[in-house]
């Protein structure tokens, strides 16, 4: 199971307040991660990724382990940590004023 | 006892004003999907119960909203709006061809019979519609793919769909206004569209009555004549009475016609509402003084409305969806500011006062009156 934290806007909108986790048929990468989570939580489709594109929004990032993975390909394996759940895969709303 | 409820969308979440018929006392509720962007939040005319609120942020993106209980709860609809076929190029602001991109949903405009068919407004600019409760959209992607589409230039606000009327006496007609691009018709459901914006000049484009490229701020038709028109323009407040065909000026007497809302009475098809706005590089009141312009006589004669609106230092803005009416007699009038105030007259605009004078900016007000 990977542990997947959301932006507080994002927990409203899929009614979860904790962590969540998604078990991922391969090996896990963001986009295993990414889909698993749209289809346990199909009201977060296009809010983290574009619809149309598949790219992650500009104002979102990924992060791990104290790393920004935000632009590592999104086929790439991710950490062994987030992988034996001893790490969550964090996305988050980037600074942005207003 | 007849009820009222305002629905009022802001940038950072929905609200809605509850009242009995009377209008007097008011109760709050909000803010619904606090901290989003929250263009147009609306009603079905055949459900009221039915709304509907496009929801939308920097961070991630837009999202539909749906409410089957008048509010009190929401479930997230369809958020796939994919232009149709080739997506194609419209001017950029420096001239420069540019692929269409959607960015949000500016109005929703549910059907006038059916609950589950609305249509949305989007920028970049085009028309979708839904017929499953805004599950599934598709596009009218004629309007877009218009001759003229790839001439399209945005606004300063970007180049949005911001108005969708659908006519109560042919169920085929749909108008729609684009900034900067014009107002557009359809006679046959979204299947073909004509720009109607003979008539209008406007000084910041080179040709002046050039057939698009005018940036509309809002129609407005009363449903009992649904062949006339009225627009407010960037500048000019215009009318037509052919449906569009031809267009000329009723500004009249206003201190300045630059402004956004425009809005008709509900029971007196010749009486008009406008706030007059300094000019596009001064989004505020002339004077600092906040008031609402009448017309009994379909335009040209403007009286000023300001009793219980302030006349001093009052620097706000009043956007092109946050004017409303109610169908009470007498009609009630609501408008909602920048700085987050929702003003309400009871009596068709002779007297005015603040429902609530602290919400965020006001995006969008709408009225319902329930049994």
């Amino acid at each position: 199971m990977i542990r997947v934290v959301l932006p507080a806007h994002l927990k409203t909108l899929a009614h979860v307040t904790g962590e969540v986790r998604v078990e991922v048929a391969g090996p896990p990468t963001q986009r295993e991660v990414l889909d698993a989570l749209e289809t346990a939580y199909p009201m977060l489709r296009g809010t983290i990724r574009d619809r149309r594109s598949g790219q992650r929004r500009a104002f979102v990032r990924f992060y791990a382990c104290e790393r920004d993975l935000s632009h590592e390909p999104p086929d790439a394996p991710l950490p062994e940590e987030v992988v034996a759940g001893r790490e969550p895969f964090i996305v988050l709303g980037a600074m942005a004023g207003g | 006892m007849s009820a009222v409820r305002v629905l009022v969308g802001t940038r950072k979440g929905a609200f809605t004003l509850t009242s009995d018929g009377r209008r007097g006392d008011w109760t709050v509720d909000g803010p619904h999907f606090g901290g989003w962007e929250i263009y147009h939040l609306t009603g079905s005319p055949v459900d009221p119960d039915r709304l509907y609120a496009s929801q939308s942020g920097g961070w991630f993106g837009q999202l539909i909203q749906r409410s089957d209980d008048g509010g009190r709860s929401w479930t997230t609809a369809g958020n796939d709006f994919a232009y149709a076929g080739d997506v194609g190029e419209h001017l950029w602001f420096d001239g420069t061809p540019r692929p269409w991109e959607f960015k949000r949903i500016w109005h929703l405009e549910p059907s006038r019979h059916d609950p589950d068919t609305l249509y949305a407004g989007a920028e970049d600019a085009a028309l979708f519609v839904s017929t499953d409760g805004g599950q599934k959209w598709s596009e009218l992607s004629a309007l877009r793919q218009h001759p003229s589409g790839g001439a399209w230039q945005p606004g300063a606000g970007g180049m949005c769909l911001h108005t969708i009327i659908l006519d109560p006496a042919n169920r085929d007609r749909i108008f729609v206004a684009i900034s900067a691009a014009g107002a557009f018709r359809s006679d046959d459901g979204g299947a073909s569209w004509l720009p109607i914006n003979k008539g209008l000049r406007s000084g910041e484009i080179p040709d002046t009555d050039s057939e698009v490229g005018h940036c509309v701020h809002r129609l407005a038709q009363h449903p009992s004549r649904p062949d006339t028109l009225f627009m407010q323009k960037h500048w000019d407040v215009m009318r037509s009475d052919d449906a569009g065909g031809s267009w000329r000026e009723v500004s009249g007497n206003l201190p300045s016609d630059f402004g956004f809302p425009i809005a008709v009475h509900a029971h007196e098809p010749e009486t008009i509402y406008v706030v007059p706005i300094t000019s596009d590089s001064m989004h505020y009141p002339p004077e600092g003084r906040l008031r609402v312009y009448r017309s009994r006589t379909g335009g040209e004669h403007w009286e000023p409305l300001t009793e219980g609106l302030p006349q001093s230092h009052c620097y706000v803005n009043v956007l092109r969806d946050a004017m409303a009416v109610d169908t009470l007699d007498p009609c009630g009038i609501y408008f909602g500011t920048t700085g987050g105030q929702v003003y309400h007259s009871a009596d068709g605009g002779d007297s005015w006062a603040p429902i609530v004078r602290d919400l965020p900016a006001v995006l969008s007000v709408e009225v319902q009156v329930l049994p």
